[in-house]
């Protein structure tokens, strides 16, 4: 419950204001509380008086907490390739592993992949859990899910991270629900509390509005799904040494309900722009699908990819897995160049994390400009090519 | 074909611009908004329905006032509206959320196919969707961007992938959480408008879905916030000035790093 202490309140309305539900209102000097309250949290920072605070619930601990050990990352793999986010996670599961004194693992399943085990044992892992069976050639939710909830109860690491992709946000839940353990989504920051070793998962909330730390206290697997592009890969050690656990599943674990028809990999999606490390975005201000050539020619010399606003992608100008945004995509890469986009909310809260943002816009007073570490002020149509050609010469040099 | 849409009552975004200076949202009477994911489900479920005949019924977890996206819902084309509202599912996080929902679903029963949201935009976590089939023991797949052939006994679908769309067909009762290319969801009607005032909502709570307390709300939630603060403040901004020419240098100048 979120409790008013009525002797510090001062009713100065700023939990009011700062409520994203609407549930705090002052009436005769003291904040109040109604039913709409969600126990997020926001309210109590703010509150310069320290007058509110959430009264968590008792809860029983689960028996074993102590015999979970070890941090354990899936290593997403698909149509060929071990997702990049893998390797991040590995960069980060290596220090929270080290910081725990434990040792760090890898989980790896697919059809054909034996071989790319290595590749994780140099990415920083100490042993890789191998399942390789043509069954695992098509991503299904329900045998990768089995095959992840056979081998965390068998093997009890304290935590499980994944990456916060299409196929980790499907598959992991299932998981943590099995299970009953805590699950953070698509976590920016990861840390060890040193006091008790407990896993600090951060993550945006509200959009990107507030940061939030989540602990699970009481149960294990901790679980996190783990935004790309954030933590950093370790420079491979083809030397470093480690163990390849082959698994073969229990009968009946590789079967499912879902039957894959068909696998498409879209020419023009191909490139994930949650993977690159530099993003050129259009919106309104390109005026037509034709606009995204400068776009794409800028792309180009740069060496990263397309992304688009919620307008040019509403408009037909761009197809949706190009979407930066609340309904899009969250990104997060090194350099964002945004083209005619005026920088709505919802655009900002799925790129204000990028470290570089470039703003060009004919409206000055574009809420993108707020953000942007650099603003130029003038028609896209001229900026966009001259920088292509600048850039193009600068190489030339 | 009976469906099911779980919808979630959000605080609305739109025109809040975040204080560069602060970094802090500038909120200005928030209202509050049916999910948009979730509009894309119902409006799936709808024409699903006007396809194959069968009924909608749509399911909110939240606070009394969310009866009102569940008025809207019913205007959108939903025969039935149905409210889980009790104070102690305050503070639920996924997992009890997913309970909460999973005991709802059975009390109700019968449901041939669950549609849910791909997320929702105010906690983004994209979880409550996996979580209540794995509860309901039903086969799912997430962020479908188109549906395909209904049979008595199966639906075929595309699903998004972060490097195209795979095809599936599952077995029905499933659940599926859809993206926003899956549709484009319709205004309601006046009719509508006029029959959603009139209809009665059916309110449940926690001891009416056989609810355990343990599982719900806060005492429910596995996952704990410890700490809420706000996101570091974007470094140094500059505004180039000049002529066209004169902006591109600096910026070429400054990008040097990336190049």
């Amino acid at each position: 419950m979120l409790i008013v202490d009525s002797e510090k309140c001062i009713g100065c309305g700023v939990c009011e204001e700062n409520c994203p539900f609407g549930a705090i209102a002052v009436v005769d000097g003291c904040a109040v509380v109604d039913d709409g309250c969600t126990l997020c949290g926001s309210c109590v920072e703010t509150c310069e008086v320290g007058a509110l605070h959430i009264e968590g619930a008792e809860k029983k601990a689960q028996a074993d907490l102590e015999e979970w050990s070890g941090i354990w990352v899936f290593a997403e793999y698909r149509h060929g390739r071990v997702a990049p986010v893998a390797y991040e996670l590995l960069g980060i599961g290596r220090q929270l592993a080290d910081q725990r004194g434990v040792p760090l693992s890898a989980v790896f399943l697919g059809s054909g992949i034996e071989d790319q085990a290595g590749l994780l044992i140099a990415a920083g892992a100490d042993k890789v859990f191998l399942v390789d069976d043509p069954f695992l050639e098509d991503y299904r939710e329900d045998v990768y899910g089995r095959i992840l909830v056979e081998l965390i109860r068998e093997h009890k690491p304290e935590v499980v991270l994944a990456g916060a992709t299409a196929i980790g946000r499907s598959v992991i839940p299932q998981v943590a629900t099995v299970l009953g353990a805590g699950l953070t989504a698509d976590c920016t920051g990861l840390a060890i509390r040193e006091e008790d070793g407990m896993l600090l998962q951060t993550r945006p909330a509200f959009g990107g509005n507030v940061m939030a730390t989540i602990v699970c206290p009481h149960s294990r697997p901790q679980m996190a799904t783990v935004r790309p592009k954030v933590m950093v890969p370790a420079e491979p050690d083809p030397g470093r040494s480690g163990e390849v656990v082959r698994v073969v599943p229990a009968a009946g674990v590789l079967s499912s309900k879902v039957e894959v028809l068909g696998s498409v990999q879209s020419e023009q999606d191909q490139v994930n722009i949650q993977e690159v490390e530099i993003l050129v975005s259009g919106g309104r201000g390109l005026e037509s699908e034709k606009g995204f050539e400068l776009i794409r020619e800028l792309a180009d010399e740069l060496g990263g990819a397309v992304a688009a606003s919620r307008a040019a992608v509403d408009s037909g100008w761009i197809s949706y897995p190009h979407q930066v945004g609340q309904t899009g995509k969250t990104v997060c890469p090194k350099l964002y160049i945004a083209c005619g986009i005026s920088g709505a909310i919802q655009h900002l809260v799925g790129m204000q994390s990028a470290e570089t943002i470039v703003a060009i816009n004919r409206d000055e007073n574009a809420p993108i400009f707020d953000i942007a570490t650099y603003s130029l002020v003038g028609d896209l149509f001229d900026i966009v090519p001259l920088l292509t050609t600048r850039i193009r010469e600068g190489r030339g040099r | 074909m009976d469906i099911l849409v779980c919808i979630k009552q959000v605080p609305d975004t739109k025109d809040i611009r975040l204080d560069p200076e602060t970094n802090t949202l500038a909120r200005e009477g928030v209202e509050s908004i049916m999910n948009p994911f979730d509009r894309h489900a119902l409006e799936e479920a709808v024409s699903l329905k006007e396809e194959h005949g069968g009924t909608v019924t749509a399911l909110s977890m939240g606070p009394p006032q969310a009866e009102t996206v569940l008025r809207e819902a019913l205007s959108c084309g939903a025969d039935n509206g149905v409210l889980i509202s009790d104070r102690a599912f305050a503070g639920a996080d996924t997992w009890a959320t997913s309970y909460t929902l999973a005991r709802a679903v059975e009390t109700l029963g019968g449901f041939d196919l669950i549609l849910c949201g791909k997320q929702a935009i105010d906690g983004d976590t994209a979880q409550v969707g996996p979580g209540l089939a794995c509860r309901l023991d039903l086969p799912y797949v997430t962020c479908v961007q188109k549906t395909r052939e209904v049979t008595a006994d199966s639906i075929q679908v595309e699903r998004m992938m972060d490097d195209g769309y795979d095809i599936l067909r599952l077995p029905l009762p499933a659940l599926l959480t859809v993206v926003k290319d899956i549709n484009e969801p319709r205004v309601p009607s006046l009719k509508g408008k006029m029959k959603a005032k009139k209809a009665k909502i059916e309110a449940l709570t926690a001891a009416d879905i056989g609810a355990e307390k343990q599982f719900i709300g806060l005492a429910g939630s596995p996952t704990q916030v410890v700490n809420v603060f706000s996101p570091p403040p974007r470094g140094n901004r500059t505004v180039f000035s000049g002529t066209i020419e004169e902006q591109v240098s600096q910026l070429v100048e400054q990008l040097q790093p990336y190049l």
